[in-house]
């Protein structure tokens, strides 16, 4: 019996090893069959360790395993005070848990959780960062110097304009010229029924 | 092809510097053979770019890669539908895109104009020729054209940015660039009414719709872009304050300013000087945009297109900043209001606050997003300004409008009497106090989610007493049933009334974004067989367990994907796979980082959020994040309602008061809205 493979040339082989191989073959599908039956329960739900994937590198940056100060509030709120340095303009927090391929903010957090076990509060941990990296660092600019215009300045122009405004207004009421088909009377004069009609005649008057 | 397409780029720029050239001089010097050859060269300019991108289209069909571009955001594996999005996926290929949408957008202008307009045409003409040409030539001349071609022919592309490869990504940007774009048409008009000094309100008439149109993209950009935020980016929220993300605020801030004001000035003859800068200045904001999304001035996580023809922008802006302001000034003497204020408690007051607050937000907006650089300038430290500033800054100032929201409709036109105002806020009021004391009685202690719950309450009462009133009056006057009325009611005054269901969709947002006030989220790193738990807002415990982790390949990716089983109090809900993705060329190489796809389940209250982070030591166990974000899908409905509103309010036809306005007598009815 001859079998071609399409590139390699001529594979020959006789009746007897052919069947031999078609017995492995089975024997083999069967075996692996069996070895998988055996080892199945490993995959299913809290029977046994976890598996190892086909190819670990498709599912991205290898990751350890959460702790509990991952998930600790207080660190949680101390990260989501400081800007992820790897350009993202995400907090350090949202970053490291968005898609988990930044190296930066798991680095941050590392340092945010050793200066919380070192005994550390939070805003001596952010005064940390801040001496480390500079003010930069916070996601929000500190209420102090030059950066109380930052907060203040869009108030206190709209309270200003507001304030201008008012008095404009009220300098054009009162030198408004008298309504001649005064709308007041009208307002109180009319019905909401009583100006649906006029509106209908308006409009089948109306082009 | 390639050729052709740049070829039809230097003839859109000649034709289009002819264009602005025929147009400017031809109106002002009344030459009507010059003003026809500017209407003819914006159709022709039109034409020769419909073909740059129809060149550029071919390329990416036929995986030119030695096109630079169709290398860079394309590869053979790249399904069709971003394949053709690829178009405006970067710099160079969205410039094309802008210039020629300007460019069809600017001859239907020409094309649908009424003819009693047409002296504004020939300028008209020639700020769009101009502003195309504009875009055409930073892509001629600032190292962006689509058509330029590699030394080498790569065997396959880079393909296009994963984050991309989303449908929300496919009809976003064009929204957004058809927003920015399409204002380009009311402001040429504002330039046209000013050169020509035809300063009336009658050209507002003509640009009535197209800011209309402007706003309604926009407004559907932003959302869309805000949904494509949610389920591909991955942090759980949608909207971040992030430079770009402001950029696209900007302009619709003051466009929707601009919505209001403008109807003072038709009913009443007021606000023209505002009115004009309004216009020019939300044209100047979508270049602003425009510059903040291609320099990199500003570091954002959208800007995808960074690159020096920021420089461009900036000149450009400049320059048309400065020619618009000069122009404008020098026109002042003739934009005298028709009529003066005649109360301090009039709708016509009321609006002027609502476009305080719309232009302090603007204004909010804009000084955050420009702070880091105006903090480097004046101490020399760059500061960064997140969602913790502007939140602070700006939700104050968003309830202070959602509350003239409700007040500007209770109040009526020229003067409002005590009586009246009683009569009109009794029950608004009344929703509004009573929504407040069942969600402090419920247990809300939320400052902000309360309010804008309370003050939502308050404009839904005045949405719904407005349409119930207009419909019982009907009902009343002749005898249709009162869905009838209700119906004849939104067809026959559709600005007022599509402008109420725009009120309605502002209020389901607002409240929608208050429920991110009660967001949860927790990390866990699960085994197969492992749960873990996560509490809902409304109290519910929501039990993920982790089933196991499959591998596959899927067209133009290598998928590794969680199975998590779902309970909430012990009820299965069903399976969520988040999913890892390396996406590869079509030779299977590796083309960009792994990213997430979530996991999403959604119910009118909340949403389970999931994303696997990746796996431990190679292995099923997997790490989690869950979140749980209330009252998301209302983001959705809010703006479906947003849009709906915005094209009941375009459509044709409409108001018999309007018409009547526009015939040329305005016949005004208290509290006729039109």
């Amino acid at each position: 019996m001859t079998v071609t493979r399409r590139h390699d040339g001529e594979l020959h082989l006789n009746r007897r090893a052919f069947l031999t191989l078609g017995a492995g073959s089975f024997l083999g599908v069967v075996a692996s069959w069996r070895h998988a039956t055996l080892q199945s329960p490993d995959s299913l739900p809290g029977t046994g360790p976890s598996g190892r994937l086909w190819d670990p590198a498709r599912a991205g940056r290898p990751l350890e395993p959460v702790t509990i100060a991952d998930n600790d509030a207080g660190i949680r709120a101390i990260e989501k005070q400081l800007h992820c340095t790897c350009g993202c303009n995400l907090d350090v927090y949202t970053c490291r848990t968005t898609d988990f391929t930044c190296t930066v903010s798991p680095a941050m957090h590392e340092q945010v959780v050793d200066l919380a076990a070192q005994g550390m509060t939070g805003p001596q941990i952010i005064d940390q960062f801040v001496r480390e990296h500079g003010v930069a660092i916070l996601m929000a600019p500190p209420k102090r110097g030059f950066n109380l215009a930052g907060y203040f300045v869009p108030s206190l122009a709209i309270i200003a304009a507001g304030v201008v405004l008012t008095l404009v207004l009220r300098r054009w009421a009162r030198t408004a010229a008298p309504d001649p088909v005064p709308a007041r009377p009208l307002a109180a004069a009319g019905t909401p029924e009583e100006l649906e009609r006029l509106r209908g005649e308006l409009d089948r008057l109306s082009v | 092809m390639t050729l052709l397409g740049t070829l039809a780029l230097w003839l859109a720029l000649l034709v289009g510097v002819w264009g602005a050239l025929a147009g400017f001089v031809g109106g002002l010097n009344g030459r009507a053979d010059l003003a026809h050859s500017a209407r003819h060269a914006v159709f022709a300019m039109c034409g020769a770019l419909l073909v740059a991108v129809v060149s550029l289209e071919w390329a990416l069909f036929q995986h030119d890669f030695n096109v630079e571009y169709v290398a860079a955001y394309t590869s053979r594996n790249l399904p069709i539908f971003y394949t053709w999005s690829a178009l405006y996926a970067g710099q160079k290929g969205s410039l094309l895109f802008w210039a020629t949408v300007l460019s069809v957008f600017g001859s239907l202008a020409l094309v649908l104009t009424p003819r009693h307009h047409r002296e504004l045409l020939p300028y008209v003409a020639g700020v769009v020729s101009l502003v195309a040409a504009f875009f055409v030539s930073v892509m001629l001349f600032g190292h962006a054209n689509p058509f330029q071609r590699l030394p080498y022919t790569p065997l396959d592309g880079n393909g296009l940015n994963p984050q991309l490869q989303n449908p929300g990504m496919v009809f976003h940007p064009p929204m957004l660039y058809l927003g920015y774009i399409s204002i380009t048409i009311p402001f040429a008009f504002a330039i046209a009414a000013l050169l020509s000094r035809r300063l009336d309100t009658d050209w507002l008439v003509a640009i009535r719709k197209w800011t209309l149109l402007s706003w309604l993209f926009l407004s559907i950009g932003i959302c869309l872009g805000m949904w494509w935020a949610y389920v591909e980016l991955g942090w759980g929220g949608y909207w971040a304050w992030d430079p770009v993300e402001n950029a696209s605020l900007l302009p619709w801030l003051t466009m929707t300013a601009f919505l209001h004001s403008v109807m003072i000035q038709e009913k009443r003859g007021m606000l023209k000087k505002w009115n004009l800068a309004l216009i020019i200045g939300s044209w100047l904001l979508s270049i602003f945009g425009t510059f903040i999304t291609r320099s990199g001035v500003i570091s954002s996580v959208h800007s995808f297109t960074q690159s020096s023809v920021g420089y461009f922008f900036l000149a450009f802006l400049i320059v048309a900043g400065t020619a618009s302001f000069a122009l404008y000034t020098s026109r002042l003497p003739l934009l005298a209001a028709e009529a003066r204020l005649e109360s301090m408690v009039s709708r016509e007051a009321s609006f002027l606050f609502n476009n305080l607050l719309f232009i302090g937000i603007a204004f909010s907006v804009l000084w955050g997003t420009l702070f880091p650089i105006l903090s480097e300038l004046v101490q020399g430290t760059k500061v960064t300004v997140g969602p913790p500033f502007f939140n602070q800054v700006n939700i104050p100032l968003g309830l202070a409008l959602l509350a003239l929201t409700g007040i500007g409709p209770l109040i009526a036109w020229r003067r409002a009497s005590i009586p009246n105002l009683q009569r009109q806020f009794a029950v608004p009021g009344t929703v509004g106090v009573f929504t407040a004391l069942i969600l402090l009685v419920a247990g809300m202690r939320d400052f902000y989610a309360l309010m804008a719950m309370a003050l939502g309450g308050f404009v839904a009462g005045t949405v719904v007493q407005e349409f119930a009133r207009g419909a019982r009056a009907r009902h009343r006057q002749y005898g249709e049933g009162y869905a009838l009325a209700l119906g004849r009611l939104l067809a026959r005054n559709r600005r007022r009334y599509g402008g109420y269901i725009v009120h309605t969709g502002i209020v389901i947002l607002f409240v929608a974004f208050a429920g991110m006030a009660f967001k949860t989220e927790t990390e866990a790193s699960l085994r197969p067989g492992e749960s873990a738990s996560i509490k809902s807002p409304y109290g519910w415990t929501y039990r993920l367990t982790h089933l196991g982790i499959s591998q596959y390949d899927a067209l133009n990716r290598q998928v590794t994907a969680a199975t998590l089983e779902v309970t909430r109090d012990g009820k299965r809900l069903g399976v969520l796979t988040p999913e890892k993705r390396q996406h590869v060329d079509g030779l299977g190489r590796p083309t960009f980082q792994p990213s997430s796809e979530v996991g999403i389940r959604s119910d009118l209250r909340e949403d389970l959020y999931v994303v696997l982070g990746g796996v431990v030591n190679g292995t099923e166990q997997a790490v989690f994040r869950f979140t749980i974000n209330p009252l998301v899908w209302w983001v959705w409905y809010g703006g479906m309602i947003i849009a709906l509103g915005g094209l009941i309010v375009m459509w044709p036809g409409g108001s018999p008061a309007a018409k009547r306005s526009q015939a040329g007598y305005a016949v005004r009815l208290v509290g006729e809205d039109r």
